[in-house]
């Protein structure tokens, strides 16, 4: 008789408990791969995570490494801060796009064009989440959200933000990357993703930042299934996936 | 060691480097750009951190994150930079992170003026920013003052886990005056920082955090913050009493560079034979609630006259220890205007004549 061994388990980088993350939404998955790079890496126990304010709020409680719990949009500050004075350190901001493309617009851009070495995680699902529903500076042009009920005029609040795009025009060196989750192969890449910037990290090279586009099935009013479509027919072509940025330059 | 004579900034500066606080995250703001620009130098000479933000709003989460590790942090500012910080700073006293704020104040509200001013202490000992927390609050009087108090804020921002901020004016920052270092520093010694991240090597994880989502714990939180606050007013209570004599009829109560400048006219008005005692609160968070008590209430004194670069703001914890057993009277300027000892005096013989201070007139 064959022996049986395991072959999924539940990575080093995330502790045993059950998330309050809605049905379908892709936080969890996201949480995964950045615990398996961790765990992969061999870096969990020098790790330090920075959660931010939003759906990803109590971060803290998934992954199994220390962390820090920022106000609103300022995790690039906590990151430098810490960084600065534990380069032998591990750190990361998790970050929604409301936390990072508009309350902490300035933060992340100051610390980019510094080039901090440490990893930015940057879930982006064209919404604010936890507060209900709100218009984010990543919105769609027409997409509903409750500020924005008749859909987003972008005559009055300006196109989406591109964050890739606009961090890849800084000199500074960095790794940027935009990559999605919603479908099998499209994870595989994300972690690849997420694996290249904490290597940058752990090398010492650059700032380095996965943005990920993400769903949010409460919010936007859809299945989980309907909402996979809806990143794959609306958020990836106003967000194209790609690298946007590497250290060695090409992309 | 020999006195050396220095800038009140860039004293505060080297004091905290003696005090082995080499991390310093700041934006420039005048009139404390001094302390910056010496620690730019300073700091990678001892393997410091000095990093220049893009923002106050930014140097104080940065704050957050560096006093996480738990290796002594600090920054100077002033009233708006300290503003900008409100948001870090409550978020630190919640967390309870041990930080040191230097606010060398200036004319307010708004962007004011850049010259001294003491109306930044509501700001510092009532809140600044949002929820139920206290920072310790240290008010020098003289450069050397400064030296010694910079060096013991970052000993209580430790013992205590709480963010403690210096008052000084414009005066405290710009002056200079002959300072003396001590040849070697030694404190008390203080529990091992446990609280630090510092990675989950052989650990659970450790959380840094202000949020309490369940209603128990965050009043769990907020009484014990409250017990620290109550031992601080307990055993960091510190003032000074000068020329306070059964004879004075009124009792000045200032602090910082105004507690220097009625010193002054106290001592010139002892020329003229008139006897006069300051009552100087050298904490203002935890405030000296029972010796000015003690002091006001002797029998002898008629009159509390309180004076401040403000239009009047420590003078109402004045009021509220004294409560109502004697007259407390305020006299202040603003702007960046400082009362000249000859002002004072004025004031103090008004105050003889009628029971009653002249208004100021501009």
């Amino acid at each position: 008789m064959q022996s049986l061994t395991t072959t999924f388990t539940r990575p080093e980088g995330l502790q045993d408990v059950v998330t309050h993350y809605c049905p379908g939404c892709t936080h969890g998955i996201i949480h995964r791969l950045v615990a398996e790079v961790l765990d992969e890496l061999g870096v969990r126990e020098r790790t330090l995570g920075v959660a931010p304010v939003g759906c990803s709020v109590l971060a803290y409680n998934y992954f199994n490494t220390d962390f820090l719990e920022s106000p609103h949009g300022r995790a690039p500050a906590l990151a430098t801060g810490f960084k600065r004075l534990r380069p032998d350190m591990i750190v990361f901001t998790y970050q929604g796009d409301g936390d990072l493309a508009s309350i902490g617009m300035s933060e992340i851009i100051h610390a980019a064009n510094r080039g901090e070495k440490f990893t930015t995680i940057f879930v982006n699902n064209a919404i604010y989440g936890m507060t209900g529903g709100q218009m984010a500076p990543t919105t769609l042009a027409g997409q509903v959200a409750t500020t924005c009920p008749m859909g987003r005029d972008t005559g009055k609040t300006g196109m989406p933000i591109r964050m890739c795009e606009l961090l890849s025009g800084l000199v500074t060196p960095a790794y940027l990357e935009r990559v999605a989750v919603h479908f099998p192969q499209q994870i595989i890449k994300a972690k690849k993703a997420i694996r290249r910037a904490f290597q940058y990290q752990i090398e010492n090279k650059c700032f380095s930042l996965v943005e990920v586009l993400s769903t949010c099935p409460t919010n936007w009013g859809k299945t989980p299934a309907e909402s996979t479509h809806w990143v794959e027919e609306n958020l990836k072509s106003y967000f194209p996936l790609g690298v946007y940025k590497t250290p060695e330059g090409a992309k | 060691m020999a006195k050396i004579l220095m800038k009140g900034n860039e004293a505060i500066a080297e004091a905290a480097v003696r005090a082995g606080a080499v991390n310093y995250f700041a934006y420039p703001i005048t009139p404390q750009n001094e302390v910056g620009e010496y620690l730019a130098r300073r700091l990678p000479e001892v393997g410091g951190v000095f990093l220049q933000a893009e923002s106050e709003v930014a140097v104080g989460n940065m704050l957050f994150g560096a006093a996480s590790t738990g290796k002594r942090v600090f920054t100077t500012s002033s009233s708006p930079g300290i503003s900008l910080m409100q948001e870090a700073i409550s978020y630190m006293a919640g967390a309870q992170l041990p930080v040191v704020l230097l606010n060398i104040m200036r004319g307010g509200p708004g962007l004011g003026g850049i010259l001294p001013a003491q109306s930044d202490y509501f700001q510092a000992t009532k809140g600044g920013g949002h929820g139920d927390y206290r920072l310790l609050v240290l008010a020098p009087s003289t450069i050397q003052e400064a030296v010694d108090l910079t060096m013991l804020a970052f000993h209580l921002a430790d013992k205590y886990r709480n963010p403690v901020m210096i008052i000084g004016d414009g005066m405290i920052g710009q002056m200079m005056e002959p300072v003396e270092f001590p040849d070697s520093y030694t404190e008390p010694e203080l529990p091992p920082k446990t609280w630090a991240a510092t990675g989950a090597d052989g650990r659970k994880p450790q959380v840094v955090k202000s949020l309490f989502l369940d209603p128990i714990a965050l009043e769990k939180n907020n009484i014990l913050l409250h017990e620290k606050y109550q031992a601080m007013k307990r055993e960091e209570i510190r003032f000074e009493c000068y020329k306070t004599a059964p004879k004075n009829k009124i009792l000045l109560v200032a602090y910082g560079t105004m507690a220097r400048i009625c010193q002054t006219a106290i001592d010139e008005l002892e020329g003229e034979g008139i006897s006069v005692g300051l009552f100087r609160p050298i904490t203002c968070f935890p405030f000296p609630e029972e010796a000015l008590y003690a002091e006001a209430t002797k029998s002898n004194i008629e009159t509390v006259l309180t004076i401040e670069m403000s239009m009047g703001q420590m003078v109402e914890d004045v009021e509220r220890v004294v409560a109502r057993q004697r007259p407390v009277k305020f006299f202040g300027r603003t702007g960046g205007i400082v009362p000249s000892p000859e002002e004072v005096i004025q004031q103090i013989k008004q105050i003889l004549a009628s029971g009653q201070p002249t208004k100021v007139k501009v």
